[in-house]
């Protein structure tokens, strides 16, 4: 799992992307091929269809109900765009403000860095074991096999993350990582995995909630080691954010002697002040309420309540890369709500798990490929119709469709050798720029109509890539003459 | 006035009858139309498979053959957003920035055709008759990069004979991607189903829309099915009267013209 | 080079030398100040918000706390309770608390999940978002205080209620450790349908006075 594999892809500056060999970031087969396996899956495209349904409609309720969303929606998108413009300066204030308050700040190249940093921190408090508040960076880096790796013991305490570790699955959703599993699955996991779990224990929601509280309490109560993520961390007084829902992350950010969080280097934000934006914009778009349960903010150390000890990582592993992207790097803008794969018609049918990456959806498929450079995600920019649903509902406005157009562009000219496809549009592209040579082209299509054998479609073999066309599509036969032809036959030049 | 038609690359190869149901319309509400003969493609499909620096001598194919025209309408939302949203850019990027302007200076005067009918020409009853039970579908690239709203709709609502039914789910997109329902066949598969089954649901006749992409995709889906009900291009309902239904409709393929 | 010095030299490479000077935001959206409700309609925008997450509110006069607080724990126990039971902030204000109540002190935190009940005060409400803030000072408690035991009384007087949440956060200090608590403790992670009470209290009762 840790082996070192030949060096990262390196973008045109020559920055490095996220290390191959850690971490969840690529997949094991192409996006295709993945969704071609899920989309014959009947239970995963009805639980999907039915969680994401269900929280479209909340989100839109509640967006509806602020008569400033737009304006938060641009505040919020300038907000991110004058930060990643200043992300040196921010990220230097941030680590005095940490500093100066009792917080040791740590920095990591990459998920290699990183888990090593964390692994060291954990093992010299002598604790054996880990409390863990959901957060996709230590998703990312892949940090639970590193610390389980020297022989730690490492709990998930979000009910979701809690549901894919004893499943031992893999999360599929940035906010609802179980989100592929309904109560009736969630169930039989539970009474499979959890020690002493009521045997009358039955689907309900409810229930099932309980029996989570129930077997996390005592962990919680004798942890000493948390390890948390961040979604805001603010330069100007060194305050770190963490939004959440359950209470199980106020358990590992309060109770543990020592927390270490580990948090992506674009979760930076300027000033207090620029919270106002985002924790209007966050809530309402990713679980679709007003506001979350719990949103925990803490300043380095504070005597006499909660953790005396206070880690900080600061991890790279390919943002700066995307950084170095300008069109690209919108994509670090994302303060990872999940609005997106919620109205993803492609992630609603193939869920999270044929995204190969711990980033699935849209913005999985602009980010993933960027961290880890193109050519090692090379299906994902194109795993979208480009519908737009997701730009639509980004609070802050990152034009994915877009990134994704612009990734395949990068993905085409990475390309040393033409394949067939390339050559095709190339031809395609020399016939759509000459009028003449477009007549022509137009011409020869009209061969097709001698397969039609004057049926009215196509027959439905024909050699691909049409065939991916006329597998499920009938294909109209061409027209004896053109629109243009005809035009310019009846009224002349 | 005088309008330029642009005919688009797929309606002008595969279903001309949409191109000539514009026109028909277009000279019955009184305009002159013209047909540039140079044209050929907006260069999207290009664009959105990867092939942007391939698609730049096609946007200036495009400017070349519309240069001079007053108003250029197309019956593709699609194209006509990529002929706001990416031509100069893609120009812009390879460097040709005479070309940008020009195409930038072009996208403001071209229009999707329910936009031209409403915005420019103020029209919303054009004198239709069309005794049929249709749906509509608001393709992605006219609801969320146009922003065509409600016009087609009130377009429809004042065809004479025409029920206009609600189509569930509407805003979902039907699949269609352009190289998207070939790359990622099974997910556009699955995309299409959805929206078929929602399409059958209403018991509409017709389905309607304002790309002829997207028609062809979710009518090639229904045809295989032997479903029955068949895709219609907004332009052929609007151009058809008492006098003239439109004869040769989308998805009675277009043996002849 | 160190790790931290390779990163930021590579944001500046990243960036490049002549990088754009960042935008002046626009927040053209409310700030604080700018939210309508006043008075009684805030007060009202606040029960309703805070009811809306199955949270209990119970109104009462300024001079009316304290019977209020003991008729929260009644509703929020089920009766039957004893003052030791209930832990109370620090500097949760003298009238307030029940007779012969436990107050928290300087014992290891995991203690406090003995307790049945916690009392504290809160540092800002907003209405708009039924958003109760404690900020860690001696009224409000510490973190622990609020989220072990299963049944938590907040008490909010009319001059801590704000409109919206830019006004609320204006009114904070970011150096504190913040709670921002908006209804009992929940997870929408079961088919992304709402389920009150996981972790933290699965009652909050909410004492508004004035």
């Amino acid at each position: 799992m840790t082996a070192t594999v030949p060096g990262p892809a390196r973008t045109f500056l020559g920055l490095p992307t996220a290390p191959r060999g850690v971490g969840h970031l690529r997949g094991d087969e192409s996006f295709p091929d993945a969704a071609r396996t899920a989309l014959r899956d009947g239970q995963l495209r009805a639980n999907l269809g039915h969680a994401t349904s269900t929280i479209r409609g909340k989100r839109a309720r509640v967006v509806a109900e602020l008569p400033d969303w737009a304006e938060l929606r641009e505040a919020g998108r300038a907000l991110k765009a004058a930060t990643m413009a200043r992300l040196d300066d921010h990220l230097e204030e941030l680590e005095r403000q940490v500093t100066a308050r009792g917080g040791t700040v740590h920095w990591a190249r990459d998920a290699n860095e990183a888990n090593e940093i964390v692994t060291r921190l954990v093992l010299a408090t002598g604790a054996s074991e880990v409390v863990k508040v959901k957060s996709m960076a230590t998703q990312e880096i892949g940090l639970n096999e590193a610390l389980e790796a020297v022989g730690l013991d490492v709990f998930e305490t979000d009910l979701a993350e809690l549901i894919v570790q004893l499943g031992e699955d893999k999360p599929s959703h940035i906010l609802v990582p179980a989100i592929h599993k309904n109560r009736a699955e969630i169930r039989e996991i539970f009474a499979r995995t959890i020690p002493g779990v009521d045997p009358g224990l039955t689907d309900e929601p409810r229930q099932l909630a309980m029996a989570a509280r129930a077997h996390l309490r005592e962990r919680f109560l004798r942890a000493r080691v948390a390890v948390s993520g961040a979604n805001f961390g603010i330069a100007e007084t060194g305050t770190l954010t963490v939004v959440e829902s359950e209470g199980n992350g106020r358990m590992c950010l309060t109770l543990p002697e020592t927390l270490i969080t580990v948090m992506g280097i674009e979760k930076v934000v300027p000033t207090w002040r620029d919270l106002e934006v985002f924790l209007q914009l966050l809530p309402r778009s990713s679980t679709g309420e007003r506001m979350n349960p719990y949103t925990s903010t803490w300043a380095g150390v504070t005597p006499g309540d909660g953790p005396q000890e206070f880690h900080l990582v600061l991890l790279d592993n390919g943002r700066t890369a995307v950084l170095a992207d300008e069109v690209g790097r919108e994509a670090l803008h994302c303060i990872r709500c999940s609005a997106c794969l919620n109205v993803c018609p492609v992630y609603e049918r193939t869920g999270g798990h044929a995204y190969g990456s711990v980033y699935p959806g849209p913005i999985g498929a602009v980010l993933s490929p960027q961290l880890t450079g193109v050519e090692d995600n090379a299906s994902l920019p194109y795993a979208s119709s480009l519908c737009g649903a997701c730009y639509e509902v980004c609070p802050v406005a990152i034009d994915i469709p877009s990134i994704l157009v612009h990734l395949r562009s990068e993905h085409v000219e990475a390309q040393e050798k033409p394949n067939a496809e390339a050559l095709a549009f190339r031809g395609l592209a020399r016939a759509m720029s000459n009028p003449r040579l477009w007549h022509l082209a137009q011409r020869a299509s009209r061969l097709g109509r001698l397969f039609a054998r004057g049926r009215p479609t196509l027959p439905n073999a024909l050699p691909p890539p049409i065939s991916g066309w006329t597998r499920s599509r009938d294909l109209p036969t061409p027209p004896t003459s053109t629109f243009v032809e005809s035009w310019t036959r009846e009224h002349g030049r | 006035m005088k309008v330029a038609l642009f005919a688009t690359c797929l309606v002008d190869t595969l279903t001309p009858t949409v191109a000539r149901a514009t026109a028909t319309l277009l000279e019955r509400l009184g305009h002159e139309v013209v047909v540039p003969t140079g044209q050929a493609c907006c260069g999207q499909m290009h664009v959105n498979t990867g092939y942007r620096r391939e698609a730049v001598p096609i946007v200036a194919n495009h400017v070349r053959a519309f240069a001079g025209a007053e108003a250029i309408v197309a019956p593709s939302g699609s194209c006509v957003a990529s002929i706001h949203h990416q031509q100069a850019d893609v120009a812009r990027r390879a460097g040709e920035h005479r070309l940008a302007a020009d195409a930038a200076e072009l996208a403001g005067r071209t229009y999707e055709l329910s936009q031209f009918l409403v915005d420019v020409l103020g029209v919303t009853d054009v004198g239709a008759y069309y005794p049929h039970r249709v749906t509509y579908h608001p393709t992605c690239h006219s609801l969320r990069l146009l922003k065509v709203g409600d016009r087609p709709f009130r377009l429809l609502r004042a065809v004479r004979g025409l029920e206009l039914v609600e189509l569930p789910g509407a805003e979902q997109c039907c699949g269609f991607g352009g190289t998207f329902a070939v790359k990622n066949a099974d997910t556009s598969t699955a995309m299409l189903t959805d929206k078929m089954a929602n399409v059958l649901s209403t018991h509409a006749e017709v389905c309607t829309a304002g790309d002829a992409s997207c028609l062809m995709h979710i009518g090639g889906g229904l045809s295989r099915l032997r479903a029955g009900t068949r895709t219609v291009h907004l332009a052929e309902i609007l151009a058809s009267t008492e006098e003239a239904v439109t004869p040769n409709q989308t998805t009675r393929p277009a043996m002849s013209v | 080079m160190s790790a931290r010095d390779d990163v930021l030299s590579r944001i500046r490479q990243a960036l490049g030398p002549d990088r754009t000077a960042p935008a002046e935001v626009a927040r053209s959206y409310r700030g604080a100040g700018a939210h309508p409700a006043t008075g009684a309609a805030l007060m009202d925008l606040l029960v309703d918000r805070v009811e809306d997450y199955r949270a209990t509110v119970l109104r009462c006069s300024p001079g009316d706390v304290a019977a209020t607080v003991r008729a929260a724990l009644d509703q929020g126990l089920g009766g039957g309770w004893a003052a030791g039971d209930v832990v109370v902030a620090p500097g949760l204000a003298q009238e307030w608390r029940p007779e012969g109540c436990d107050v928290d002190d300087d014992r290891p935190a995991v203690q406090l999940a003995d307790r049945a009940a916690s009392v504290t005060a809160v540092a800002v409400a907003i209405a708009e978002t039924g958003t109760l803030v404690l900020d860690g000072s001696p009224a409000c408690g510490r973190r622990a205080l609020s989220l072990l035991p299963d049944c938590l009384v907040c008490v909010v007087t009319a001059d801590q209620v704000v409109g919206g949440v830019p006004e609320g956060l204006a009114r904070l200090d970011p150096l504190r450790p913040l709670t921002m608590v908006s209804g009992p403790s929940a997870t929408s992670d079961i088919e992304l349908e709402r389920v009150e009470g996981v972790h933290g209290p699965r009652t909050l009762m909410v004492v508004l006075a004035g």
